[in-house]
């Protein structure tokens, strides 16, 4: 498996860029043309389209919209008063699915790659079962996991019947159920670039800091957790970006309902369904710069550049 | 905090304690008792548990036995961040994500002890890295780092200071200039000062009390120079320093010295110099206290005399010439002569006999493992 994928999306390419001697600027030049070539290609092109498309007037004159290239700034004005709930709704799931992965893959992560270190075969096992999911698709999970919380299951009905849920009220199609698809399949994003970093975590640093007085809460707080920032960072961020920009767990086809619809959602109804070009580029701009700025914000304040 | 800011050093019993791993056991039930304020080595080489009775004592490890006393107290159920105790590591393990000041602070900030930062800066003022403070511990060279490690164990005042061969990792002249620094400071500030090393230069040269440790046990205790004039094993005789040994039965016993034949060679020890006065017994002396002659000399009874042998080996080592003299039926000696301009004899393969005072000798209580007339010179001195 491609763990080092995963590991230090934060910025490890830094630490391969540091010194690079004069005679090698040609040649790197030169290998990184077919990747420049790819990005222009496949990545700024797109990219350029898509802005164009977003800025798009609609001309109705012949009786069905033609979308003409122009400078419709108001399209933008137009979806954020439209899909505002959206909008909302797409950056607070992913906040709080994001934090569920993070509060449950940490003390996996921790165990698999501190506690376990004595065992590398156990070591395995759970990697492996971290990842085990991904051999089955991503679609038929969350549907699965549609039909164990249908509203004919016995979890529903238990709950229904302690009084936890009303008898009219069921799980698919809220927000709970959103946001616990959400966190379930994307937890393996999390749990491996946190292994990847607590694996590497030096126990004499702990030592150190139980030498220095530290409680184990303390030196976790202290040492610990500052420690695996980088883990943390590249984890969240590895959530959190396709989280914000995902249709499947929302949808009304798998766990959610029109209620729960995110940005996502209207994105492929404009583009697929009502054909609504300018409506659903716009859209996916705005997810886009909101999603750069949240994260540059983000990789500021936690100053992981240190670590690196 | 369980833990007051003390100034003066406590004093350190360990009673009874062994530890026991997974299929060995480290520590066999070792007593010690280290007075407050001394500066205590435990010498070893790699393996023989010393490492893990600082660990034990540091509270990092537990003991499967025993009981450890700080200052009278019985810590051995207390954690490692409940007890008066700091370590300055073999790794240094100073925290990679903060500066070195922070580093220093952050025993003191643990504790709640006011002003943190400025006794941390005059911590560093100390060890003379006041001016590095702002610097992230991987910005430093691994003497500074080494310095940073012992300020931001002293700053804590602790009454135990748990040194963990802190100065393996530096070169010869960096090592000799931080063993006098540290040194001067353990007298300055007064503190235990528990030393684990396996140079036994470094451990003759600081400490005031040297426990030699071997398999877990401590073999022998006391201040370097008796330790170095009156080993009492085989493997103290050779850990520290080098030994030239002989083994034979005793054949002679007189009200204050007995004689051991080796292979037609007599040779006396002083009773109170050794530790067996029966049966088959190793004595040895230190290769600078014995001479050699090119002519069998006329030396009386306090003298022993070996020989004829043949020079087989010189090496020139700047203060002194190494002779090793074969010696036929009785193995190899070492005779180290000063290099004082009247080297006796230089050259290889010249007949000579060796000789030493009586009172130089010393008698083991062991015998060393490839017994017979072969004696062994070789010194493990571990570097």
């Amino acid at each position: 498996m491609a763990f080092a994928a995963f590991s230090h999306g934060g910025g490890g390419g830094k630490k391969v860029a540091a010194p690079v001697s004069k005679g090698s600027g040609k040649v790197a030049l030169l290998l990184l043309l077919p990747g420049l070539m790819y990005l222009a290609v496949f990545f700024i092109a797109p990219l350029f389209s898509l802005i164009a498309t977003s800025l798009q007037t609609m001309d109705i004159s012949s009786g069905f919209p033609i979308y003409n290239y122009g400078f419709e700034v108001s399209n933008y004005v137009n979806v954020v008063s439209q899909y505002g709930p959206q909008i909302f709704r797409s950056f607070f799931y992913a906040l709080i699915a994001t934090i569920s992965a993070l509060v449950i893959s940490y003390p996996l992560a921790y165990f698999i790659g501190v506690k376990a270190r004595r065992w590398p075969l156990l070591q395995g096992l759970m990697l492996t079962l971290v990842i085990a999911p991904f051999f089955i698709s991503f679609l038929l999970r969350t549907f699965a996991w549609k039909q164990i919380f249908s509203n004919e299951s016995w979890i529903v009905t238990g709950l229904q019947s302690i009084g936890f849920l009303q008898p009219d009220q069921y799980l698919v199609g809220t927000p709970f159920m959103v946001i616990f698809g959400l966190t379930y399949n994307f937890i393996p994003f999390m749990t491996l670039p946190l292994y990847t970093t607590l694996e590497r975590l030096d126990i004499r640093y702990l030592e150190a800091g139980a030498d220095l007085y530290a409680s184990p809460r303390r030196t976790f707080m202290k040492v610990t957790l500052p420690l695996s920032m980088p883990g943390i960072v590249s984890g969240t961020l590895l959530t959190f970006i396709p989280i914000a920009g995902d249709y499947v767990n929302a949808s009304g086809l798998f766990l959610g309902s029109t209620e729960t619809s995110m940005l996502g959602n209207v994105v492929e109804s404009k583009f697929l369904k009502s054909y609504e070009y300018p409506t659903a580029s716009a859209l996916s701009v705005i997810l886009m710069g909101a999603i750069l700025f949240l994260v540059t914000m983000y990789v500021r304040k936690s100053g992981t550049d240190d670590l690196l | 905090m369980a833990t007051e800011f003390v100034a003066r050093g406590a004093d350190l019993e360990l009673v009874g304690i062994r530890k026991e791993f997974p299929g060995f056991t480290a520590i066999e039930d070792l007593d010690l008792h280290i007075p407050a304020g001394e500066f205590f080595a435990l010498l070893g080489p790699s393996g023989c548990g010393k490492t893990t009775t600082l660990r034990l004592v540091a509270g990092l490890d537990e003991p499967t036995k025993g009981k450890i006393l700080i200052g009278g107290k019985d810590i051995t159920a207390t954690k490692a961040y409940q007890r008066p105790v700091n370590t300055v590591f073999q790794s240094y393990a100073l925290f990679p994500h903060m500066s070195v000041l922070e580093n220093v602070a952050f025993g003191l900030k643990q504790r709640k002890i006011e002003d943190p930062m400025s006794k941390a800066q005059a911590s560093l003022d100390l060890v003379e890295l006041g001016h590095l403070a702002l610097r992230r511990p991987a910005q430093l060279s691994g003497g500074q780092q080494q310095r940073v490690a012992l300020a931001r164990a002293l700053v804590n005042r602790p009454s135990l200071l748990l040194l963990d061969e802190p100065l393996g990792a530096l070169d010869l002249k960096l090592r000799r200039q931080m063993q006098i620094e540290l040194k001067a400071i353990q007298m300055e500030v007064g503190l235990t000062f528990l030393h684990v090393t396996h140079d036994q230069e470094e451990a003759m040269d600081m400490a005031d009390t040297v426990a030699v440790m071997n398999k877990g046990r401590i073999e022998q205790m006391g201040s370097p120079e008796k330790l170095y004039d009156r080993p009492k094993t085989v493997f103290v005789s050779k850990f520290l320093g080098q030994s030239n040994l002989f083994v034979g039965k005793v054949e002679e016993e007189n009200a204050s010295s007995i004689s051991i034949n080796v292979a037609g060679n007599k040779i006396t020890v002083p009773k109170d110099r050794a530790e067996k006065h029966k049966g088959t017994i190793a004595v040895g002396v230190r290769p600078e206290k014995a001479f050699f002659h090119e002519e069998k000399p006329k030396l009386g009874a306090g003298h022993n005399l070996i020989g004829p042998g043949e020079i087989i080996d010189i090496r020139f080592t700047g203060v002194s010439n190494q002779y090793l003299i074969e010696i036929p039926n009785v193995g190899n000696v070492t005779v180290f002569a000063q290099n004082i301009g009247k080297s006796p004899v230089t050259e290889l393969g010249a007949k000579v006999w060796v000789s030493w005072k009586v009172e130089h000798a010393f008698g083991l209580s062991d015998l060393p493992t490839n017994v017979g007339t072969e004696t062994i010179t070789q010194s493990i001195t571990v570097q």
